[in-house]
């Protein structure tokens, strides 16, 4: 960089901000705001969209956050920089929400209201209402024109290349060139406006960098779709739900790009829209049961329908693949926003004695890979997995790495039998436990003419799959799905440890989506000269990993997105832990966890007068 | 308990095609009531396998709960079963059969598991046109839990208890007319006669094939009052027709008065005989099916014999234009993009 040092201002912060947009649903604004967002991204520029959206199709108040951080970091941060209020609606509430010294562009169209105004932050008037009526006839376009008008008064603003906003739209309008030139024009429209009334750029900007690499901008929703074309799935039954719908569809729209017959153009998947959740996880434990791969993709109250269903895919053991991408419960609870809170129902989903191992995903790139390796793993195990991701990750683009595949990977199908061996062997026992590991063989409907057939059911039976009351038989098999959730452990994805050896007596541990701003905390805390260990964990059931890391530390932050520190319970039910060594650090108002949030959190309980137990005599360091 | 039926097979056995004698389409022995309706139409579905030559290996069994879905571990004991849960015998069913379109589906489910707890199912896999047949073994009453009223219990029956049922009826087959079945027949557990050539054509069928069958419940719905007594039904029963199932390239032997046959073409080529004693309904018209059934409810009769028949329509599979092997013997190739098109797809996402 050979750029002056003087030109900077000493204020100056480079690629280190959030902007936020404040719009109206439905008018188009998606679509800019994803601009914007790309063409940081395109500069090299790590970067963090979410969508803050309402459980409606037009009127209601709708924002988009992005994050800038030249180091990185992909979580949610607090305070923003720069607000764009284009919604009259929630202006008042926008306007507060900007931090001291912040900026706020605004459509300037019409006048402010003197209460509007704040002493302590900056106003950008853009009439862009004006500037689109001036420029464009057609009234939906002067609508969808005024969003490009604003990126291209914070192209200005914020320095974004022009060739990089003029490549993305060509992209996008591939096919429509005659679109091309008119957002051309209205992202001019915005920069000159901005070059003739104000100082430029603004005290925080972008920079071209080299931190992008190969990664990729993708949501979770479409790598799932994408895992489960990988991974083998032929049958996707599904019921729309928000936030998983978008499974299906992505799930459909690369099965109908890479399924297709060669010779007939005939489909090698099908995806059926079932009457409701129930019957789609019926389909799905019906086509696994026949030998085909099949998984469903919902939300918790769809969960909650499938427990029936759940249940007996675990007695039966039949293998099934479930990916819920969770939202703010209970019940209806708040449909468009995120939380963590189905780890309880869906780890013992069902009466009975059942458990189910669930697969915690953090990024796109995990959401494609875990969502293949589900299908493995129920294969293998012979029983449902519930692959756990949510809304935040699930609907909102993602920096992640780029997807990979093994080109010789082979589908594990797990202890299946076929022709030849069913024939070469006695009497087939389809619950006999042969190898020890608690999981039998299975063999597929219509698989030999004589041998293999039996009845699958929810009821009591022998190893023989015969139907019985006698408690000596219902208890052996209890014992052996008990010797398979042991199996389970050692196969399940391991969690990530972030230091070789303890570094320090207390430790961190958090799943999924809380990753990027626990990391986060992390960093901030050793700046603040507390060092915590860490894990993510990355499976339940947990294995020996997480065990000795919750033993050898005398205190563990347990971070979630939940109210009742669900995973803290299942960490003390499934391994016997102290709960006093267990600390929750939560966060449950519907928005993705903050950094700010779980290093305030901890350095407050840090602050209380024996924070850290003494009595733990099981702690090792 | 286990029942395991004799192993002795005598010599002189008939063989259908395949070799098979009615043993081998034979399931365990039946725990359910002696006398009970639903194992005379476990016996026909046995034959009805058996005269079509049909691999009982190729066959799935698929039920929800009740007496009537215990049934399937009674009839083809090298098929494959599924006792499923309560309702949801049609979701899981259309699963398998998606996963294998090369099997016979038969679903079997009671009046509740179908009319009560899983009418939603029912209702969406008529809409689908799943290819199975899909049996209801129609008593009136919850057997498993001692003889309560189930929501095909008529107006007025009454059970062994002397309660009088209070409730409207769900008449099953008129309301599988109503919901565009394809294929809807009515019959009787005790009229063997009528029942295999029905079950022997709602295979053939492509598509949903749904037969109500009137199965009297021994202990707890065959006493005086009960509409669905034996008594009540062979008194009120009201045979449509008699159906000769023919499969193609074969004399049909069975002689009818010219002007009431109607043969009927399905997919694989053979042909339906039905012979009608009705000459103004035409079970190929819907609205001549609904207009006769509902003209046999006005009279306190139980139409049967087969009510309604479409062959246009296709099955779920041609509506999802499905690959013609089965989705279960597919492997990566056939199944997995690859490494060079997941490069082409992070290139469209930078």
């Amino acid at each position: 960089m050979s750029m002056p040092q003087a030109i900077s201002r000493p204020r100056a912060r480079i690629n280190n901000f959030v902007a936020r947009f404040a719009n109206v649903n439905g008018t188009g604004s998606a679509s800019a705001n994803f601009l914007f967002a790309k063409a940081i991204f395109r500069m090299g520029i790590p970067v963090t969209p979410k969508n803050i959206f309402p459980s409606n199709i037009q009127g209601l108040p709708t924002w988009y956050e992005v994050r800038v951080s030249e180091k990185g970091y992909l979580g949610r941060r607090e305070g923003i920089d720069l607000l764009v209020a284009v919604n009259a609606q929630s202006m008042k509430q926008d306007i507060e929400s900007v931090r001291k010294g912040g900026y706020l562009v605004y459509d300037s169209t019409k006048k402010l209201s003197p209460d509007l105004i704040r002493e302590d932050i900056h106003y950008l008037g853009i009439p862009m209402m004006e500037l689109a009526n001036e420029n464009f006839s057609n009234p939906r376009q002067r609508q969808l024109f005024k969003n490009i008008i604003y990126v291209g008064a914070l192209s200005v603003l914020l320095q974004i290349e022009f060739e990089v906003l003029e490549n993305l739209l060509k992209e996008q309008f591939a096919g429509k060139e005659k679109l091309i030139a008119p957002n051309i024009t209205a992202i001019k429209l915005g920069m000159d406006y901005v070059r003739e009334h104000f100082d430029y750029p603004l005290d925080f900007y972008l920079e071209r960098r080299d931190l992008v690499r190969d990664k990729i901008m993708v949501d979770g929703n479409t790598a799932c779709g994408l895992g489960a074309v990988y991974g083998g799935a032929t049958v996707m039954a599904w019921y729309p739900i928000t936030p998983s719908t978008s499974v299906a569809e992505a799930y459909e729209k690369f099965a109908s790009q890479y399924r297709l017959d060669h010779q007939t153009g005939k489909h090698h998947y099908a995806v059926v829209q079932a009457e409701d959740e129930l019957a789609a996880m019926g389909m799905v434990i019906g086509a696994n049961w026949n030998g085909a791969r099949a998984l469903t993709a919902t939300s918790g109250p769809g969960v909650s329908l499938m427990n029936e269903f759940i249940g007996l895919a675990y007695f039966a053991e039949v293998p099934a693949v479930l990916i819920d991408v969770q939202r703010a419960g209970p019940s209806t609870g708040m449909p468009t926003r995120t939380q963590q809170s189905d780890i309880t129902l869906a780890a013992y989903a069902s009466h009975g004695d059942t458990k189910h191992p669930l697969v915690f995903p953090a990024s796109p790139e995990e959401c494609f890979r875990m969502t293949a390796d589900c299908f493995d793993l129920a294969d293998r195990l012979q029983t449902p997995v519930i692959l756990m991701t949510d809304l935040d990750l699930g609907m909102n683009d993602h920096m992640s790495e780029p997807f990979q595949w093994d080109e010789n990977r082979k589908y594990d199908r797990g202890k299946v039998l076929n022709k030849e061996e069913l024939e070469d062997m006695g009497r087939y026992g389809r619950y006999l436990d042969t190898e020890g590991d608690g999981i039998p063989y299975r063999t597929y409907p219509g698989t030999h003419p004589s041998k293999g057939a039996f009845t699958t059911r929810g009821t009591s039976r022998d190893e023989y799959a015969v139907y019985t009351e006698d408690s000596a038989a219902y208890k052996r098999n209890m014992e052996r799905l008990q010797t398979k959730w042991e199996t389970a452990k050692k196969i399940v994805p391991a969690p990530s440890l972030y230091q070789e050896s303890n570094q320090s007596e207390i430790g961190m541990l958090f799943f999924g989506t809380s990753t990027y701003s626990s990391e986060e905390a992390k960093d901030i805390l050793e700046e603040k000269e507390i060092q915590l260990d860490a894990i993510r964990i990355k499976a339940f059931p947990f294995g020996t990993e997480t065990e000795a890391f919750i033993r050898s530390h005398k205190l563990v932050f347990i971070i979630e997105q939940n109210r009742d520190g669900q995973l803290r319970s299942l960490i003390i039910n499934e391994m016997q832990m102290n709960p006093k060594k267990l600390v929750s650090v939560l966060n449950y108002d519907g928005m993705p966890i903050t950094a700010d949030n779980i290093a305030l959190q901890i350095s407050d309980y840090l602050k209380q007068k024996n924070a850290v137990p003494h009595d733990l005599s099981e702690t090792l360091i | 308990m286990t029942y395991l039926k004799p192993l002795f097979r005598h010599p002189k056995l008939p063989k259908n095609k395949l070799g098979y004698t009615l043993k081998e389409y034979e399931g365990t022995i039946s725990t359910l009531c002696a006398g009970c309706g639903h194992d005379s139409i476990s016996a026909t579905i046995v034959q009805a396998c058996f005269e079509l030559s049909i691999e009982p290996h190729l066959v799935a069994k698929i039920s929800g709960i009740g007496c009537s879905s215990k049934t399937p571990a009674y009839f083809l004991g090298n098929s494959h079963g599924f006792n499923s849960v309560h309702g949801r015998m049609p979701s899981v069913a259309t699963g398998a059969n998606l996963a294998n379109k090369n099997m016979v589906y038969f679903g079997v489910s009671g009046d509740g598991d179908t009319a009560s707890i899983g009418m939603g199912q029912f209702v969406h896999v008529i809409r689908k046109n799943l290819n199975m047949v899909y049996i209801v073994m129609n008593n009136g009453c919850y057997g498993l839990t001692k003889g309560q009223d189930s929501a095909t219990a008529d107006v007025g029956s009454a059970s062994k208890s002397g309660h009088i049922n209070p409730f409207q009826p769900v008449d099953l087959a008129s309301l599988a007319v109503e919901l565009g079945a394809t294929f809807v027949a009515q019959s009787f557990s005790g009229d063997k006669q009528q029942l295999v050539p029905l079950i022997k054509a709602a295979i053939q069928h492509k598509g949903l094939a749904f037969i109500n069958v009137m199965s009297p419940c021994v202990t707890f719905n065959n006493n005086p009052g009960s509409t669905k007594s034996y008594d009540y039904v062979r008194e009120h029963m009201q045979a449509t027709g008699t159906l000769d199932f023919v499969p193609e390239r074969e004399a049909i032997k069975a002689e009818y008065a010219a002007g009431t046959d109607t043969a009927v073409s399905l997919h694989d080529g053979t042909v339906m005989r039905l012979h009608k004693l009705a000459p103004e309904w035409n079970p190929e018209d819907r609205l001549s099916a609904v207009n006769a059934m509902q003209q046999a409810r006005a009279k306190n009769e139980i139409l049967t014999g087969l009510l309604y028949i479409n062959t246009e329509f296709g099955d779920l599979h041609d509506i999802l234009n499905t690959s013609d092997g089965a989705f279960n013997t597919l492997g990566e190739k056939a199944l997995c993009p690859g490494e060079e098109q997941l490069q082409a797809i992070n290139a469209s996402l930078r």
